[in-house]
């Protein structure tokens, strides 16, 4: 029976956690903490949380000067705030200097679907991902959020991460561990590679059961670390396979669409995408309105799949 | 009370700092003279009297922290840290040179004795906060002194710091306005006026103090009387001139950023060993 966890509740409960084994450790918000559930971490250390009010750019420096200090600083807001209303102090003090910011962008992608284009975080991982020093993950789960967060404070230097606002497919056991650039193989397969991350994995996996009653064999991975990409280890996972489609609730541009397609630049093996394509998004209901909208159902993917092993 | 020799030698190291600034930039080449030299007072007193710190272990964990917010002044704060004893002298001619260790923004991997990058405007006084925060968390009696540039004001980040520093209480925290009056393309009450300074920090909710920051004895007070003061941070506005101490550069808005020609670069020496040539050597030397 497939249950489903939420990632944000995952990030407070993990910092939590690594508050407490860990003095070094701080945590910041922009008026969000009920949402992005640092509140957790200011509820159990309030001495170490700082409210930041609603002023993004003031936080993440703030977090700069405590990382300076010797503090590990967590600073938390939606995707879309964190990382474009803060981008000068992300790249000026935080990147340049190698500083122990990290940055979680909750609500991401399309996850926040009420509020609309203006609060959706359609290219977090592309502008993160272009600048020099960090890190970006991308978990695909509860479960793989605190091993993330965990992971991410033993990162020297700033990491972002990016988790939904939406309960997501549970996939990991309890006995994982994250290792920095390392696929989740989640289904094997031999004709097709989908590769996916975050809530679009759970979209892959369907797309792998409806294409194997049309006797396509899908290789489904998850991939948790965007930046530094695995190059290589990607265009492994592809060697032999008849294509490739990834899989993401981001912009094709900058995101794992590109960095795929930079992957398999010298390889023959034809990839596809499935992903926000160049535009903005808007407020829906629920957030599979959203994806239906944008093409990002486990049947586009299926579609695209097809092509590519069928050779249309 | 501070005592007149001791005076004496923080004037003498900010003349040492302008004469450096010289060397430094040298000719042909953009340097930021006017800002450098406008701080130079408040810089030397803070790195010559001030400031709990140590040349030759700049990471010190008992140290107060400085942060050049308008970080294009580096040139200023790399000055001190040299003639300090941070790194040798003769480094200083090597600024913005291809691999130098003194970049044209300050660099905390490059630098000793640089607390973090600085130079994108209005982000230091936040980063300061951070600073201070951490101090307060650490229990650590050390404070942050934190310089700024009157047209950097005009970023909003320095308001929302400055909002958070009120609001947290953080009377660790000095923040020093160079009100030097102009910035890169002209007159500050022009181009985006920040005026006026001490009503609007103080309707930040921060205490107050104007002086004249090529006044040494005014700079020190205002810095001793900072420390008096609890549950607010304070801001010192210094009412300065930009590029203080070269006629060539003095209220010039050219030398925000300007190259030197030949006969500025010697007439900027001269002007410069004439200061210097005004104190006592054998009163110096005893005050050392």
């Amino acid at each position: 029976m497939a249950t489903y966890s939420n990632q944000r509740n995952a990030y407070g409960e993990a910092l939590v956690e690594l508050g407490r084994a860990d003095q070094r450790v701080v945590a910041l918000d922009a008026d969000l903490c009920k949402s992005t559930m640092a509140v957790l971490f200011q509820d159990a250390f309030p001495d170490r949380y700082f409210e930041m009010g609603i002023a993004e750019a003031n936080m993440m420096s703030t977090a700069a000067g405590l990382a300076v200090s010797g503090k590990i600083a967590f600073a938390s807001s939606f995707a879309v705030f964190a990382t474009g209303r803060a981008y000068d102090q992300i790249r000026q003090t935080i990147s340049i200097g190698k500083l122990n910011v990290k940055i979680c962008g909750s609500s991401c992608g399309l996850s926040d679907y009420g509020d609309g284009s203006t609060h959706q975080a359609i290219e977090d991982v592309a502008i993160m991902s272009a600048i020099p020093n960090m890190t970006v993950l991308t978990p695909v789960d509860a479960t793989e959020t605190r091993l993330a967060v965990r992971a991410a404070a033993g990162i020297q230097g700033p990491v972002y991460m990016r988790v939904n606002r939406n309960p997501v497919l549970d996939l990991l056991g309890k006995d994982e561990t994250f290792q920095l650039g390392a696929y989740r193989v989640l289904r094997p397969g031999s004709d097709v590679l989908l590769l996916a991350h975050g809530v679009m994995v759970e979209k892959a996996l369907a797309a792998a059961t409806l294409l194997e009653k049309d006797g396509i064999s899908a290789k489904v991975a998850s991939v948790g670390t965007m930046k530094p990409f695995n190059y290589e280890g990607a265009a492994e996972l592809a060697r032999g396979m008849k294509g490739v489609v990834t899989v993401e609730e981001h912009s094709y541009i900058g995101g794992l669409a590109a960095a795929m397609a930079f992957a398999l630049r010298r390889s023959s093996v034809p990839m596809d995408y499935v992903a926000v394509n160049d535009t903005f998004g808007e407020s829906a209901h629920k957030p599979e309105d959203l994806q239906t909208a944008y093409g990002l159902t486990a049947e586009n993917i299926v579609r695209k799949a097809r092509s590519l092993v069928k050779n249309l | 009370m501070i005592d007149e020799a001791r005076i004496l030698e923080i004037r003498h190291l900010a003349a040492r700092m302008r004469r450096d600034i010289i060397l430094m930039v040298g000719v042909g080449q953009p340097g930021h003279v006017g800002g450098s030299c406008s701080s130079a007072d408040i810089v030397a007193a803070l790195y010559g009297h001030k400031m709990k710190h140590d040349p030759k272990n700049p990471k010190w964990a008992g140290r107060d922290r400085f942060l050049m917010s308008k970080g294009h002044a580096a040139i200023i704060q790399y000055a001190a840290l040299a003639e300090l004893g941070y790194f040798p002298i003769s480094h200083l001619p090597t600024l913005k040179k291809y691999g130098s260790m003194l970049q044209g923004h300050p660099d905390i991997h490059k630098t000793p004795g640089i607390e973090a990058n600085t130079g994108s405007l209005g982000q230091g006084l936040s980063i300061s906060c951070g600073m201070a925060l951490a101090l307060r968390l650490d229990k650590q009696p050390n404070r942050v002194y934190c310089v700024l540039g009157d047209g950097e004001l005009a970023e909003g980040q320095v308001w929302e710091a400055a909002m958070f520093a009120s609001c947290k209480k953080l009377d660790n925290l000095v923040a020093i306005v160079d009100q030097n009056k102009l910035q890169a393309m002209g007159a500050v009450a022009d181009r985006m006026n920040s005026n006026p300074l001490p009503e609007k920090w103080q309707a930040f909710g921060w205490q107050v103090l104007e002086i004249n920051g090529h006044n040494v004895e005014e700079i020190v007070e205002a810095l001793d009387q900072a420390e008096t003061i609890k549950g607010r941070p304070t801001v010192i506005i210094a009412h300065t001139v930009k590029g203080r101490g070269f006629s060539f550069a003095e209220g010039n808005v050219a030398f925000h950023n300007g190259a030197m020609t030949q006969a500025q670069y010697e007439l900027g020496l001269k002007e410069a060993d004439a200061v210097l040539a005004e104190f006592d050597p054998a009163q110096m030397a005893e005050a050392r």
